[in-house]
């Protein structure tokens, strides 16, 4: 199956499809008051990383791979690059490294493993992956059947295609310094601002920011399940609360006193919530698998802000870096398929 | 409960990237109205940094860009809004009616809810048809109305054994609550009947049916008018 559209090239044809693998963005934003959550990458940070390898805008449609990466074979000449969770990644089966831009050719096999560490990998290529926007973005949303490769809500399967805009060729060999390479632990610290039901909690607050809770195996792109102490409410406080939207990072106490941390497939709650992750740490939750260990800490909402500015600063210095190892090489060329589209359309570049 | 509107608003920090604005303590037809003055004056007053505006029933929630405004400058900006309302010019609802083919294999609860309240199924349909429903907000799924105004003599409650799959368009009771399932989902509903129209197409140039502050009406059809208006919808 494939549905490339007009200017776009198929790249890819999926031999294996991997765990969960599916096309993304930065999310679909101007919905969320219709019930349609925003969806997008789950861990922005490495999904900017991987564009940027390939001269990419940082929020270019890119896949995210979950736990087990797909089998993809190359259509087209094109650079490539995996960030993210450490899937081991191959070529015609040699092992090349994560975090580098690589150059593909027709006829190569992409692959990429199971992970070692981490959850969610991303593939970026040249040009960005071409998908039929739904409602202004190309984030899949299995929920409501849009986005994705297809604009359907499904994920990658079998003999599907992948297609790509033109783009440019960036030096190969580019790669993220290893400093800017964020790890993936097991025991993760998430820091929080309290909030917005910070009222309905006393003793709760403290059992929250102080006890280590485990990742439980309900944890999807919707939310992720905690299980630890038992996170009480104030007597006398209600159960529930008037339905209010809610949004990433916003930790919710069921009854159960058990946190659900919902990331970006939920609109609306009627559950208290204690507390909410921070933006710039919602991508090391995404990275977090079923057993690994969360902490909270306590942050305010100026600490919070200041750290989303140094995140926005680091991926700069990243990018500008990335801008100079072109330049010491000296090459940036033309993506053949830009080549052929002007040979083909003269007076109709891309 | 007896619902009240706060004299000022009362703020709640929810992350880094949104405020909440309350507006009351409960859910009533008063405070829903403020609440849509409220997104009436926020979307005249284009603020800088604002990206989603979410009206719920006694909330209305801002998404934020922090790097390009702030929660104290926001709170400050909507409580001078919120002091300017009595100036806000409030249009009409809009009145949608949405036509519903109640009973049998698209109402296979509809038996049910009647036994359970001792009316006979045309009763049912005569009490769900009777009110204005309000829509107080849209989510939970894409296009889901929460609405007020059921009869209190169809509150009824949910299914014991939730269904796997529940058919886009179908009508349901939940508790003091009726809503019409907009994609095919799993649910607990009690369904009486069906509708044809879609209330989310995201192929369409508006693919919302409704909205928070509509007015919804039902109007029964007969099965032969619920399959031709399904053959005619254009999918």
């Amino acid at each position: 199956m494939h549905a490339c559209q007009q200017r776009s090239y198929r790249q890819f044809v999926v031999q294996r499809p991997g765990f969960f693998s599916s096309v993304q963005d930065r999310g679909r934003f101007g919905y969320q008051r219709f019930g349609v959550p925003v969806a997008g990458a789950l861990d922005p940070l490495a999904a900017a990383l991987a564009n940027l390898l390939v001269g990419n805008e940082a929020d270019a449609a890119l896949l995210e791979c979950t736990l087990l990466g797909p089998s993809l074979r190359v259509l087209e000449e094109a650079m490539v690059a995996v960030t993210g969770a450490a899937m081991p990644l191959s070529l015609n089966g040699r092992s090349i490294p994560n975090w580098t831009a690589w150059r593909v050719r027709p006829g190569d096999e992409l692959t990429i493993g199971s992970a070692a560490a981490g959850c969610r990998a991303y593939l970026a290529v040249s040009g960005g992956l071409a998908a039929p926007p739904v409602m202004g973005s190309t984030a899949c949303y299995g929920g409501a059947g849009i986005g994705g490769h297809l604009g359907n809500g499904q994920p990658l399967a079998s003999g599907h295609s992948l297609c790509r805009w033109p783009g440019i060729f960036v030096t190969p060999g580019r790669t993220v310094p290893p400093a800017h390479r964020p790890d993936y632990p097991t025991e993760i610290l998430l820091r929080a601002i309290p909030g917005p039901q910070d009222d309905f909690f006393e003793q709760g607050m403290t059992t929250f920011f102080s006890s280590p809770f485990t990742v439980s195996p309900e944890a999807s792109r919707m939310g992720y399940r905690l299980e630890g102490p038992q996170v009480s409410q104030k007597p006398g406080v209600p159960a529930s609360i008037i339905s209010e939207p809610s949004f990433p990072g916003g930790v919710q106490i069921p009854p159960n006193g058990q946190p659900i941390v919902l990331l970006v497939e939920q609109t609306v709650g009627g559950y208290s919530k204690i507390a909410s992750v921070i933006s710039s740490d919602l991508g090391r939750l995404a990275q977090a698998v079923p057993g690994n260990r969360i902490r909270f800490a306590r942050v305010s909402l100026d600490e919070a802000c200041r750290l989303l500015a140094e995140q926005k600063e680091r991926l700069a210095a990243v990018a500008a870096d990335l801008d100079l190892q072109s330049a010491a090489a000296a090459e940036t060329v033309t993506d053949p398929c830009t080549a052929r589209f002007a040979e083909l359309y003269p007076n109709c570049l891309p | 409960m007896n619902a009240t509107l706060y004299r000022q608003p009362q703020f709640r920090v929810a992350g880094d990237r949104a405020i909440l604005m309350e507006l009351g303590d409960g859910i009533s037809p008063e405070i829903h109205a403020r609440i849509r003055a409220m997104l009436i004056a926020l979307e005249a007053a284009e603020l800088p940094g604002v990206v989603e505006c979410l009206p719920s029933y006694r909330t209305l929630a801002l998404l934020y860009d922090p790097l390009h405004t702030s929660f104290n400058r926001l709170r400050q900006e909507l409580s001078d809004l919120h002091d300017r309302l009595a100036a806000v010019t409030v249009p009409e609802p809009r009145v949608v009616t949405l036509p519903v083919c109640y009973g049998g294999d698209l109402g296979p609860d509809l038996e049910f809810v009647a036994a359970h309240h001792r009316l006979t199924p045309a009763e049912v349909v005569a009490l769900h048809t009777s009110p204005d429903y309000l829509v107080y907000m849209i989510g939970f799924t894409p296009g889901f109305p929460y609405l007020g105004g059921l009869p209190e003599a169809l509150h009824t409650p949910r299914l014991t054994r939730p269904r796997k799959r529940v058919p886009a368009g179908s009508v349901g009771i939940a508790n003091g609550q009726t809503g019409i399932y907009p994609i095919d989902s799993p649910g607990g509903w009690q369904l009486i009947g069906q509708t044809p129209a879609r209330l989310f197409d995201p192929g369409r140039p508006s693919p919302f049916l409704l909205n928070a502050g509509d007015i919804l009406r039902f109007a029964a059809i007969e099965r032969e008018e619920f399959t031709a208006l399904t053959t005619t919808t254009p999918t």
